[in-house]
């Protein structure tokens, strides 16, 4: 008996182990979120900055269903949209001043967020979380086209086409940030997005958190041990749905504004992709999913019409060749490096390297090309001083060969790595 | 009786048209368990494709040519894509599809634009057929029918009085065993995706005229078809057809209903100018088909007719 301890010791990771995985990663982030004002970043970088920790917020609650409970939703964004409606009400009330709401600062409108997200979690998870897989991604598709048309009923709740707006000045200070200027809102937006990326990581380490990802695995076996899975999805789908809410109250308070279109689809298709993207296996791949997207969406949109395209193309490319993600690569990487397997790799690696840059030059080239000669406005694709249009022999060969070459590419680096 | 009788038959076609869009995916879905997200945009490909055929040649060749094309299509999809991903399980490929959706979207708009094209009712058929109640009835709405009518004959024919369909209804249950007596399993799969796509193109070409040709169509018909083919039951094309016929008369004749809600609730004091009050039945048109959705999953997960749960 005393033998069998000792070894279950063992297998423990010690104290500093556990330092360096856990609270060293979190205080580096934390680190990270002070540092940046230091670097004096312009009003717009602010801005996109403010919007990646929302989104990552989102991201990391929507991954506590997607990869760790194994439930596929089509309509997250339902919670993240009735927690941000919420925290805007409440913002009115604050502007409104009487009693109560007088006291209450506009600082601490996520935590109203967190508990309207959460309130909405539990009166429709109770009907949707008795099934997992399909049924489930379905019951969440037809409740969120549900919410959404009820969103453009009902005008005194959701403000019909034109949304509800709120006034982030208004209220007591906190901490004497009156939240007025952008930069003001950073720290606001920093401060929460510690706080959501600390709450799911700690989730992820509950018995909880452990349940949810042994009834993704096997909900039978998670059965026998005397736990029911339909609970533990419910459970899980609350606090979801009230970190999601969260993250609405902290677009409430960045963007002063919620509509009924932040309830739809859309919204809730764009947090699938960007947390499939990231890496759904990993606990970072959502925030990495989420900075990439967040960034994409702001910048890429300035140089092409066709980013939604491309965004496409990634996405069934993750799904297709990549289902860990960017995650995936990123620690695949620095693991192969780490364990000194460099040397072994490295040729079949520049390889695909090669192969995705060449596929890439094609695609770039079609997509641009098509592009400019949909809208008709005889606009030519110009890289690098070259005149591309589609009469040019030039055009269809770089849409054509670097093509081929880099598919025989990849495939070749791919034989090359089961060997 | 007026509006009864223009809602019946307008639902009944709009029902038809549904079928035909989620005959394909209820086939698809009970074979392979793909509850393929980009049905609708085959649907919207073949009504795109008809009308540049249209513009080349005539109606009666996109009738035939835009279906097959979107088979194929279909066809290569499912062999160099969701045969991949198949690997990865279910939640894998609803997101393939998913994605899949998406390019599609994008690619329309590149080669079409990104608002509605005019593609219109051949002149053929664009007159007035009979007069009903002093207003006249379009032919073309006859000729969707008949289309419609035809095909459903045709697949019910093929599934169950042909050798082939025999095959593939053993194959929906028991693909292994039909393997293992020696049939093409893989084959059949991506025909059966190819037909199913094919289908879907089938109702865009006539549908896309009836309704408008542009590039949210396939937004606003996709949930719709999943709420069919979920209501009326996995692997049972019955359940499907009762399912679109009953959304489809469902929607239509809430359409044609003046009433709010306070008229019918206002007994149990809800006031006719309250905004819960003022809501129409008509507005809510758009919502029944997912409370439906909502409702059968909850109450009764294997739908109408359906042999399993989903």
């Amino acid at each position: 008996m005393t033998d069998m301890t000792a070894t279950y010791a063992a297998l423990e990771p010690s104290r500093a182990e556990k330092f360096r995985q856990r609270t060293v990663p979190l205080i580096a982030f934390a680190v990270l979120l002070l540092v940046i004002p230091l670097f004096n970043p312009s009003r717009s970088m602010v801005t996109l900055l403010n919007h990646m920790g929302i989104t990552i917020v989102f991201a990391l609650s929507y991954n506590m269903l997607l990869g760790r409970a194994g439930l596929l939703s089509f309509g997250h964004a339902v919670y993240m949209g009735l927690g941000g409606y919420f925290a805007v009400h409440v913002m009115n009330w604050v502007a409104d001043g009487s009693g109560f709401w007088g006291a209450v600062p506009v600082f601490t409108m996520p935590a109203f967020g967190f508990g309207a997200g959460a309130l909405a979690g539990a009166v429709i998870g109770w009907p949707s979380c008795r099934r997992a897989g399909t049924p489930f991604a379905m019951i969440s598709l037809g409740v969120a086209e549900l919410v959404a048309a009820a969103g453009f009923m009902f005008d005194s709740l959701f403000g019909g086409e034109m949304g509800i707006s709120g006034d982030r000045m208004s209220g007591p200070e906190f901490l004497g940030l009156s939240l007025g200027p952008v930069d003001e809102v950073y720290w606001f937006i920093a401060f929460w997005t510690f706080i959501g990326v600390l709450g799911t990581y700690a989730f992820t380490r509950t018995p909880l958190g452990k349940l949810s990802e042994a009834t993704r695995d096997n909900p039978e076996r998670v059965e026998f041990v005397g736990y029911s899975p339909q609970r533990v999805r419910y459970l899980v789908f609350i606090f979801a749905g009230a970190f999601a809410g969260m993250a609405g109250g902290m677009s409430a308070v960045q963007d002063e504004i919620f509509t009924p279109e932040n309830l739809s689809l859309i919204p809730s298709g764009a947090i699938l992709i960007a947390t499939y993207v990231g890496g759904i296996r990993y606990f970072t791949g959502p925030i990495m999913g989420a900075i990439i997207m967040t960034y994409m969406g702001s910048n890429l949109s300035d140089y092409t019409a066709g980013w939604l395209l491309y965004l496409g193309l990634m996405f069934v490319g993750v799904v297709m060749f990549l289902p860990n993600g960017i995650a995936g690569i990123v620690y695949g990487t620095t693991d192969t490096i780490r364990a000194g397997r460099l040397g072994e790799v490295w040729q079949s690696w520049l390889i695909r390297l090669a192969g995705l840059v060449l596929i890439a030059t094609s695609v770039i080239t079609i997509v641009e090309v098509a592009f400019r000669w949909s809208e008709g406005y005889g606009e030519v694709f110009e890289p690098f001083g070259l005149h591309l249009d589609t009469t040019n022999l030039l055009t269809w060969v770089l849409g054509v060969v670097p093509l081929v070459l880099g598919v025989l590419l990849v495939l070749k680096s791919a034989k090359g790595e089961s060997k | 009786m007026e509006t009864l009788v223009f809602a019946l038959l307008n639902g009944v076609i709009y029902g038809l048209l549904l079928f035909m869009l989620s005959s394909g995916l209820t086939l698809i879905f009970s074979m392979m368990g793909v509850l393929n997200f980009a049905h609708a945009s085959f649907y919207m490909l073949g009504a795109y494709l008809a009308f540049t055929i249209m513009e080349g040649t005539s109606f009666w060749i996109a009738l035939f040519l835009a279906p097959v094309l979107v088979g194929l299509v279909g066809m290569v999809v499912e062999r160099y894509g969701l045969r991949r991903v198949h690997a990865q399980g279910h939640v894998a490929e609803l997101l393939f599809t998913f994605g899949l959706a998406y390019l599609i979207d994008e690619v329309v708009k590149i080669f079409w634009g990104r608002t509605a094209v005019n593609y219109r009712v051949p002149e053929l058929l664009d007159f007035p057929l009979f007069t009903l109640y002093g207003a006249q009835y379009p032919a073309y709405r006859i000729f969707i029918l008949f289309v419609a009518a035809f095909m459903l004959v045709a697949l019910w024919y093929l599934l169950k009085r042909t050798r082939a369909g025999l095959i593939i209804q053993a194959a929906l249950t028991h693909p292994h065993m039909v393997g293992s007596l020696g049939h093409n399993v893989p084959l059949i799969f991506m025909s059966v995706f190819g037909v199913g796509c094919a289908l879907a193109g089938l109702a865009g070409v006539i549908g896309g005229n009836y309704f408008v040709t542009d590039p949210a169509m396939a937004v606003q018909m996709g949930p719709i078809v999943f709420v069919v083919v979920v209501v009326g039951g996995l692997g049972s094309l019955e359940g499907a057809f009762v399912a679109a016929m009953l959304i489809g008369l469902l929607q239509t004749s809430a359409i044609s209903i003046n009433a709010s809600l306070a008229d019918i609730f206002g007994f149990l004091g809800l006031g006719p100018h309250t905004e819960v009050g003022e809501i129409t039945i008509a507005s809510m048109a758009p919502m029944l088909p997912f409370l439906l959705l909502v409702l059968i999953l909850m109450i009764r997960p294997r739908g109408l007719m359906g042999e399993r749960e989903v």
